[in-house]
């Protein structure tokens, strides 16, 4: 990124001055190296989101950003529909409600570790990863439609999760709003056979260690204990999001957003708030984050079987399941004034702080957790929501560590049984049905995730809390 | 399968060109149809570097003004092809008649023995997206395909 474009406002806040048609400045959140590695594409794409109608305040991007399609990915952007604010399908992304969610096994890692290598098999076996994975469940019409309009209260209520993971779920684990019969058949065809699994790509189910504590109180609320175990699920909504993004992205780029006004860029792919296509892509995208939410309980639901199995008697409760791919209507004060904002965070991760009206019990008191996905070889964190997060980006934070290498860089750099056999002589064990899909994703591949962190947290998104580390990895 | 490239545009065939966290697709031909085609073949790249055998015939059919977004909805066919089907596709012909295009997809269902599936597509980009006629007649159809 070329930096001489940029006001330092401070150490790890960069600002561009609205000018050519910017409605608002830019704002990136990086200390100066991961700015200076940034594509500048990421300057280009933020900027292109500062001109569109009914911006707020500013175009964010959070540390971990890099070149997205539309929006930078770790992107943030407020729309007011009052002043023709916009929602758009590029700026949510295809996976829609992509997320992570950590649940705690109450189990030490002196007691997991005898049985590393079984657990792994076992959850290779029950988590269903990587191109063509089914795991059996298959919806009809209307199950379909229930799940779409419950999330995962739809798969609590049957049998897929437990009612105590509701409050630990944004919007307790069902967004309102979503509206099935707005959802084509070919999304809901693409779903049928797809609940209840992984994916590929960058999405995991992760067994960690709890490595390093920042805050002990917040930790201690958390229920994270150095030396015991989470596992972290990394999953999105699967082919239903996918085929909803598609969708749009297109109608959106080929529909005018009206009043003679200019889309910046056709990649941004946009429709007023309050036209008839906003509306149907907000209720099609929130029958999406639905059907994520539901996805990641299934999964929660089949890991808790396995550590059943091996572990008699443990118990898994969920710290917390964020998204990091939505649309959310929001409200956020600006100039001192509450306004209802439609809050995009495209690669980026919602970060309310203490006493927010949405955060029950510890959480409240603490801030909401914020979970960094990590790189399979690479630490994962627990933040928590700053309260100044709020001023700063409409309450957001980074969500991982972003990629420094093309997969096809990786692809040819690495081998994945090489990366394989060196993870594993680091403790760390991998299944993957694809060789070639874990070079793609090789530690190595990705940028360090610990910059990624510090900056969020000097820049007052959110702290750090735990720092954890991988045990075993299942890839899709 | 032609063997890959990256980042090249001058000659027929496909590539991938780098794109951050995603893969951009490329086909080059004589015609629209055939850079179509081409992209197709890049975009099961994106699957599986293992050859792909012609077992099943899937037809398609879409339909945009613009050509640039009919070409995202080929690959967006294609790509949903392969998800509800759960198969890969190693030959493909295209036809475009105005705003109208048909395809056929040859394949087989995916063997993730065999196939080793790297990762699934999600769907196709308006990022990077071209589709035109240089100088020398030689169509070109690219964007970065989300995966």
């Amino acid at each position: 990124m070329d930096l001489a474009r940029f006001e330092r406002i401070d150490e790890v806040t960069w600002r561009i001055p609205p000018v050519d048609g910017m409605r608002v400045p830019v704002v990136i959140y990086a200390d100066q190296e991961l700015l200076a590695d940034m594509d500048d594409k990421v300057g280009e794409q933020a900027r292109n989101v500062a001109r569109l109608p009914g911006i707020v305040q500013a175009s964010y991007a959070m540390p971990d950003a890099h070149w997205g399609y539309g929006f930078p990915i770790g992107g943030v952007a407020a729309f007011d529909p009052d002043e023709g604010g916009v929602v758009s399908a590029g700026g949510v992304g295809f996976d829609i409600s992509c997320g992570v969610r950590t649940m705690l096994t109450g189990l030490t890692v002196a007691e997991v570790m005898p049985l590393q290598k079984p657990l792994a098999d076992a959850l290779a076996r029950a988590i269903p990863a990587g191109v063509g994975s089914r795991s059996g469940i298959v919806l009809d019409d209307a199950e379909m439609d229930a799940m779409l309009t419950g999330g995962a209260r739809w798969a609590v209520s049957r049998g897929w999760g437990e009612e105590r993971d509701l409050e630990r779920i944004e919007e307790g684990g069902r967004a309102e709003g979503a509206r099935p019969d707005v959802v084509s058949d070919q999304a809901k065809k693409r779903q049928r056979h797809e609940m209840g699994t992984l994916g590929s790509g960058n999405h995991y189910l992760e067994v960690q260690a709890v490595a390093e504590i920042f805050d002990e109180a917040a930790a201690a609320a958390y229920g994270l204990v150095p030396d015991e175990v989470v596992v972290a699920i990394h999953c999105g909504s699967r082919g239903l999001g996918h085929q909803i993004g598609s969708e749009f992205l297109k109608e959106m780029a080929g529909t005018p957003l009206g009043d003679g006004i200019e889309a910046p860029d056709r990649e941004l792919a946009s429709a007023q708030i309050n036209s008839e296509l906003g509306q149907r892509y907000l209720g099609a995208m929130r029958s999406g984050i639905n059907c994520a939410l539901a996805n990641r309980e299934i999964l929660g639901h089949f890991a808790r079987g396995v550590f059943d199995e091996l572990f008699p008697g443990s118990d898994l409760s969920l710290l917390f399941d964020v998204s990091h791919n939505t649309c959310k209507v929001e409200t956020h004060a600006i100039d001192g004034s509450p306004r209802e904002l439609y809050v995009h965070r495209k690669g980026a991760t919602r970060s309310f702080g203490p006493g927010h009206a949405s955060l029950a019990g510890v959480l409240s008191a603490i801030g909401q957790p914020v979970l960094i996905g990590g790189s399979m070889g690479t630490a994962s964190y627990v933040l928590a929501g700053e309260p100044t997060s709020e001023a700063k980006s409409f309450a957001s934070a980074c969500h991982g560590a972003g990629r420094a290498m093309s997969r096809h860089a990786a692809a040819k750099r690495w081998k994945g049984r090489q990366v394989v056999d060196a993870l594993a002589a680091e403790g760390i064990l991998i299944r993957s049905p694809s060789s070639r899909g874990v070079a793609e994703e090789a530690p190595g591949a990705y940028k360090q995730v610990d910059a990624v962190v510090q900056a969020a947290e000097r820049a007052g998104l959110a702290r750090r809390v735990a720092r954890v580390r991988p045990l075993i990895c299942v890839k899709g | 399968m032609a063997a890959p490239s990256e980042s090249i545009e001058s000659e027929v065939g496909w590539s991938h060109f780098t794109h951050g966290a995603d893969v951009g697709v490329c086909g080059r031909g004589a015609t629209p149809e055939a850079a179509f085609a081409e992209a197709a073949l890049a975009l099961t790249a994106i699957v599986t570097d293992t050859e792909v055998l012609p077992k099943v015939r899937i037809e398609v059919a879409c339909a945009r003004p613009d050509l640039e977004l009919l070409f995202v909805d080929w690959l967006d066919a294609v790509i949903y092809e392969m998800a509800v089907r759960r198969m890969v596709f190693g030959r493909f012909a295209v036809n475009i008649e105005g705003a109208a295009l048909s395809g056929e997809l040859w394949g087989e269902p995916v063997d993730v023995a065999r196939h080793a599936p790297a990762c699934e597509p999600k769907g196709a980009t308006l990022t990077g997206l071209k589709v035109a006629r240089d100088a020398g007649g030689m169509w070109t159809a690219r964007c970065v395909v989300d995966v």
